[in-house]
């Protein structure tokens, strides 16, 4: 079959679109459909009818009538109804709207005066030379102009038109408004000379206006509205042949009034019922009119539903496809394999294969897999001869000879194992790193499994996620995938100078634990933490010797930096002194590393998580490559988890309690707070409250109000750290950026504050207060969704049910945006895919065409820059003074 | 009514007509016809106070915060 096509492939040059002319839609039609009915007592197609032989078999074994082929072969013809009166074609109705009103209705001349016509036909003239994509922008302009209450040509007066969608017409003369049939909107339009059709924009050539309006309708083939024959023996025909019967039927009864002369008004209402099968044949959902239902009540899917929309041809067929060798299973994490590899279950992995040709090289290996055959993992589902014959390797029950007659130049289909290179996506795919290439290890269990650090750029968790896999077949698409697109290639994101991929959650809150000074192991622990690190070396010298040898976690760590490493940065943990002490920072907050040993400060996100511009991630990765970058994050990484693993971590309500003092301070803190809101409002009430500029009185109220209760939480927050003690769990992972903010601790455990919808405090529910439980119009903090409790303390039922309309607010708009941005992101990447980046530097179209002389102004690629910068000054600095 | 110089503006990118030889220059520098420059159309403000006409070729040089200055031309068209 694909043999068959070589030699008739060619490239697109151009492609334009006509009307199709009434003579054009008979010319290629090989039958006039007459009759509604498709088949006869026997069930044979009716001849006449929509299912006419002429119109291609959809029986096997038949020979098409018209061209010969058998079923698969045979294209498909169209024939065509000849219409008893021309109906409006919807989808031009504007247009016709627009070209009615430009033109005479006497003469069909354009409604200029003769010296602009010149003009114009001078100035398209020139456009068609020059600028011929301008030429619509020309018509666009003429169409505006052409007003004249008078027809320049004929004298005749100029009626206003009316449009009413989707396809009706009206003219408003002195003796009344009238209704303009579709046959007087086409004698118009017929009367158009060619050379004013131009000025409009139109080609004559291949779109005359008053082809427009339909005079005959082309019937698509049974291909393309095959009919299905249930269980039961019932024929159940495809929508569109539903609606070509219901043209028909229309069409025949308009006929026969016609002829028996019958009166104006029933050939008119015929007439308009023809119009809208007519219009519903081409779009079931155009506005302004009921949509055509099944007997069912299912709207009919007629031409436009079937190309419109997600489900539709373009979307769903054409730039979609379904595809071989991929896999589909939820995900879970596996801190234990590299950040590069995948883990894929066997029995996934005894169906994706590679096609390996054998050679005198792998011949023994290939026989071994061969002999497996499908069932057992390392083994093999098809070999390919070299005169093309496929043996599948399911049925023979001898494999061993098959193994045998294995050959050099025969191509083995073998199961993926270890070390082959796939890649994995995770939907939506909104950035380059939602496709990343991964080493298979085939592993047990049911799911895919993935190092934890590539969970940010996947924006993957494991609550129920579900992952794709696609084997590349060729060798040019494997190498590909293994240089550009392997995990650690995209350690750097192009969003913005950083790395995405790094340390998350656990990752943190065990690195800062390690690092910490207080962190001191005996042998036996430094040696067990190391190993478990995969690391291969000797144990440095012990930072403490008496009474008993102590290592630091911090040398620990260094044993896996580059040697030659130099950085400084401040942790997340970083008080923000007004002065910094630098090295002597009383928290350890100041991270310094010489010469690949880290001398002072934590571990924690600012140093090595995820997304963390000018850390000490993205150093290595841009200092030493990826290599290097990788295996940090295999080794020094399984490191930190191995000691939040022994050490232990954990975390429980009971924990996130105050001392007394510390929770008599909050009450007094909002206390006060309430006082000064009542304050406010009795100014406010007294009028004593001055405006802010560009508000009311109410709005300023509002404001001040919301102003105090905000602090008063702040406050109590504030208060809430500097009590819990420094080894509280939720306090180190807020600190360290492992996992919440000071926010939710102070939620937990102070007070959880104001509640708002739209950024405004609570004000919907009942008449002048939110809760009948208030005084109307009371302005009170309570009244308005301020949560005095804490999650600890427990919220009361008002309180509760505050928080709850913060937090349906909190989901709707979640899932209001998520819809919005992907529509958004859907058209821009429609958009902008084409661009690319040309070796000169300039950003182009396809043809050529300039986007931009240099891409970004700059010629930058931000993943290869600091943080969106050409030069890092601070770094160079700092390099040369440590020389 | 009184002319403002747009130019005086400092939100304004300085510009300019290139000569023949220019856009020849420049076409061969790119390997470009015209019309695949991006367009300006001869109504534009900055148009009308160049008194550039359909066919010419401007040159804008923008103050850019990233990369100082930044270059781009434009091929004027009518309408
Ligand atoms: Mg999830
Ligand atoms: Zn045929
Ligand atoms: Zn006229
Ligand atoms: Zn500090």
């Amino acid at each position: 079959m694909i043999m068959s096509l070589e030699g008739l492939i060619k490239s697109i040059g151009s492609i334009k679109f006509e009307i199709l002319s009434p003579d054009t839609i008979r010319k290629m039609s090989v039958a006039n459909i007459v009759t509604a009915d498709t088949y006869d007592e026997d069930g044979l197609p009716i001849d006449g009818g929509l299912m006419d032989r002429r119109l291609g078999t959809i029986e096997p074994g038949q020979k098409c009538q018209t061209c010969g082929n058998r079923i698969g072969q045979c294209p498909g013809h169209f024939g065509h109804i000849e219409l008893a009166r021309p109906v409006i074609h919807a989808g031009f109705a504007k247009l016709i709207y627009l070209i009615l009103k430009t033109t005479c209705w006497n003469c069909g001349r354009i409604l200029l005066s003769k010296e602009d016509y010149e003009k114009y036909r001078r100035l398209m003239e020139k456009y068609k030379q020059k600028w011929p994509q301008l030429r619509y922008k020309l018509a666009e302009r003429i169409i505006k102009k052409a007003k004249l209450q008078k027809c320049p040509y004929c004298d005749k007066e100029q009626y206003k038109i009316k449009f009413e969608k989707p396809t009706t017409y009206y003219e408003e003369r002195p003796e009344g408004t009238i209704k303009l049939t579709p046959s007087e909107v086409r004698a118009r339009l017929e009367r158009i000379p060619d050379e004013d059709v131009e000025l409009l924009g139109l080609d004559p050539k291949s779109a005359r206006p008053e082809w427009m309006v339909l005079t005959v309708l082309p019937v698509p083939p049974p291909v393309v509205r095959p009919s299905i024959t249930l269980e039961t023996g019932i024929r159940s025909e495809d929508d569109l042949t539903h609606k070509l019967v219901d043209i028909i039927r229309i069409n025949e009864r308009l006929k026969e009034n016609i002829n028996a002369g019958a009166p104006q008004l029933i050939i008119e209402d015929l007439w308009e019922l023809l119009q809208y099968h007519v219009t519903t044949y081409f779009n079931n959902e155009t506005s302004g009119i009921p949509p055509a239902r099944h007997r069912s009540g299912r709207p009919l899917r007629t031409l436009t539903q079937r190309l419109k929309g997600k489900e539709g041809r373009f979307r769903s067929n054409l730039s979609g496809k379904r595809v071989d060798f991929s896999a589909r299973t939820v995900i879970s994490p596996d801190p234990f394999l590299s950040i590069n590899e995948v883990g894929v279950p066997i029995e996934i992995a005894k169906v994706l294969t590679i096609p390996e040709r054998v050679t005198k090289m792998n011949i023994e290996e290939m026989r071994r897999l061969v002999e497996n055959g499908p069932d057992v993992h390392p083994g093999a589902n098809y070999i390919i001869r070299p005169d093309g014959r496929r043996i599948d390797l399911r049925f023979p029950k001898d494999r061993k000879a098959i193994a045998n007659s294995l050959d050099v130049g025969y191509i083995v289909e073998r199961h993926i194992r270890d070390g082959d290179i796939v890649l994995f996506n995770r939907q939506p795919s909104l950035h380059r790193m939602s496709i990343m290439a991964h080493k298979v290890r085939v592993l047990p269990y049911k799911t895919f499994r993935l190092n934890l650090c590539v969970c940010p750029p996947y924006n993957a968790d494991f609550d129920g996620d579900e992952m794709n896999l696609h084997v590349p077949q060729s060798e040019e698409a494997r190498a590909e995938a293994l240089i550009l697109m392997l995990v650690q290639e995209q350690i750097l994101s192009p969003r913005y100078g950083g790395p995405i991929i790094g340390a998350i959650q656990d990752y943190i809150t065990g690195a800062y634990l390690l690092t910490k000074k207080d962190t001191l192991l005996t042998r036996e622990e430094a040696s067990q933490l190391l190993i478990a690190a995969g690391y291969e070396g000797d144990l440095p010298p012990p930072a403490i010797k008496e009474p008993k040898e102590l290592w630091t976690g911090k040398q620990l760590v260094s044993l896996f930096l580059p040697k030659d490493l130099n950085y400084t940065g401040k942790a997340s943990i970083c008080n923000k002194c007004d002065v910094c002490k630098k090295e002597q920072c009383p928290y350890d907050a100041y991270v310094v590393i010489r010469n690949g040993v880290l001398i002072s400060g934590v571990l924690d996100k600012k140093s090595i998580g995820a997304g963390q511009p000018e850390s000490l991630l993205h150093r290595i990765v841009k200092d030493y490559g990826t290599d290097v970058a990788r295996e940090f994050m295999d080794k020094a990484f399984r490191l930190f988890l191995a000691y939040i693993d022994s050490r232990g971590f954990s975390l429980g309500i009971d924990e996130e309690e105050l001392p007394k003092e510390a929770k008599e301070m909050i009450r007094e803190v909002i206390r006060e707070a309430e006082e000064n809101t009542m304050k406010l409002i009795e100014m406010y009430n007294e009028g004593l409250l001055e405006c802010l500029p560009g508000r009311t009185l109410e709005e300023t109220l509002e404001t001040k109000i919301m102003q105090v209760l905000e602090d008063a939480r702040e406050k109590a927050g504030e208060i809430a750290s500097k009590y819990l003690k420094s080894s509280n769990s939720a306090l180190i992972m807020a600190k360290t950026g492992a996992r919440g903010s000071l926010m939710n601790l102070a939620h937990m455990v102070a007070c959880v504050g104001q509640q708002s919808i739209r950024g405004e405090r609570v004000t919907r529910g009942y008449l002048n207060r939110t809760l009948p439980h208030f005084k109307p119009g009371d302005l009170g903090a309570k009244a308005h969704g301020f949560v005095y409790s804490s999650y600890k303390d427990r919220l009361n039922p008002v309180e509760f049910f505050f928080h709850a309309m913060g937090g349906r607010e909190g989901l709707v708009d979640t899932a209001v945006r998520t819809s919005q941005s992907g529509y958004m992101q859907r058209r821009l990447i429609n958009a902008l895919q084409d661009l690319r980046v040309e070796y000169d530097g300039t950003v182009r179209l396809p043809n050529g065409s300039i986007v931009q002389f240099k891409y970004g102004d700059d010629g930058v690629d931000p993943s290869k820059s600091y943080h969106g910068k050409t030069v890092n000054v601070d770094k160079i600095i700092e390099e040369v003074l440590n020389k | 009514m009184v002319k403002f110089d747009i130019f005086k503006h400092e939100l304004v990118p300085k510009a300019r007509i290139l000569s023949k030889e220019e856009v020849e220059n420049l076409k061969k520098t790119y390997g470009i016809r015209k019309e695949q420059l991006p367009w300006i159309r001869k109504n534009d403000p900055m148009c009308k106070a160049l008194g550039a006409k359909p066919g010419d070729v401007i040159m804008i040089i923008r103050k850019s915060e990233i990369a100082g200055e930044a270059i781009a031309y434009r091929y004027v068209v009518p309408w």
